[in-house]
């Protein structure tokens, strides 16, 4: 299952179905980071609205895609984890420490919008 | 089928998700509560991959549980891999020989109501763990 990678602006959005196999997850890593390249993206927004499951891999892949994002002067913002899944993160022990979250995409381009108007 | 069981194959990384979402399913036809189901699908996430990152291929059995005046989902994961040599460290917060996170099986009792491996190097790891519905 191939995840959508939507273009609007300087901001990329990927947004993420139920379910991501491991493989889905390592296409869309490389697939995230090219597409940042080549478009020159500064944001990158990861919607895991839909993603019932939060386990250590998929964490894992999230924290790898914003170093990644990162090494290339980009910023990733991940939104929309839900109630049920941060509270099973936590059980697991998994964080997402140094990664920007948001609660929804609208929240999400906010943060963003606000930070470029900074730096700018 | 509310009390027949469900065996799932797991033999690649697509397998860990048809698992979970078994037993999210079965964990809701249960009556379980959403909250509840996620913690169900994230461990049955967790013991899978555990299979297919240390032993490459097993299984993962569902089945409904009746306690004293409680049901619950019983889950079963079992492999014929290399076996885990040091239980106590495997179950240590930060431990791993994969590469991996590490927090699997400490994550998975933390999850869960009920926790219970049996590893023999050599033979194979089964952990069989319970949820109950409150």
């Amino acid at each position: 299952m191939e995840v959508p990678i939507l273009k609007q602006g300087a901001v990329l959005i990927a947004t993420f179905q139920a379910a991501l196999s491991d493989a889905d997850l390592n296409q869309l890593r490389m697939g995230l980071v090219q597409q940042v390249v080549k478009f020159r993206s500064r944001a990158v927004i990861v919607d895991v609205t839909a993603m019932d499951v939060m386990d250590s891999f998929a964490s894992r892949t999230l924290r790898e895609i914003a170093h990644m994002i990162r090494l290339r002067g980009a910023e990733t913002v991940i939104v929309g984890i839900q109630p049920e899944v941060a509270f099973a993160m936590v059980q697991l022990g998994l964080t997402l420490e140094g990664v920007a979250t948001a609660l929804d995409l609208e929240e999400g381009l906010a943060y963003l919008n606000e930070k470029f108007k900074t730096t700018n | 089928m509310s009390d027949g069981e469900i065996r799932v194959g797991i033999n690649s990384d697509q397998d860990i998700v048809v698992a979970r979402q078994k037993g999210r399913a079965m964990a809701n036809e249960l009556g379980f509560s959403p909250g509840d189901a996620t913690l169900i699908a994230t461990a049955i996430s967790e013991l899978a991959r555990n299979i297919v990152s240390y032993a490459r291929k097993g299984k993962i059995t569902l089945k409904m549980v009746n306690g004293l005046n409680r049901q619950g989902i019983a889950v079963t994961a079992s492999d014929e891999g290399p076996g885990i040599p040091d239980i106590r460290q495997a179950l240590r917060d930060g431990f791993s020989t994969s590469g991996s996170l590490g927090l699997g099986l400490p994550g998975v009792r933390r999850l869960m109501d009920e926790f219970e491996i049996d590893s023999r190097p050599g033979q194979g790891t089964t952990v069989a763990v319970k949820k109950w519905k409150q």
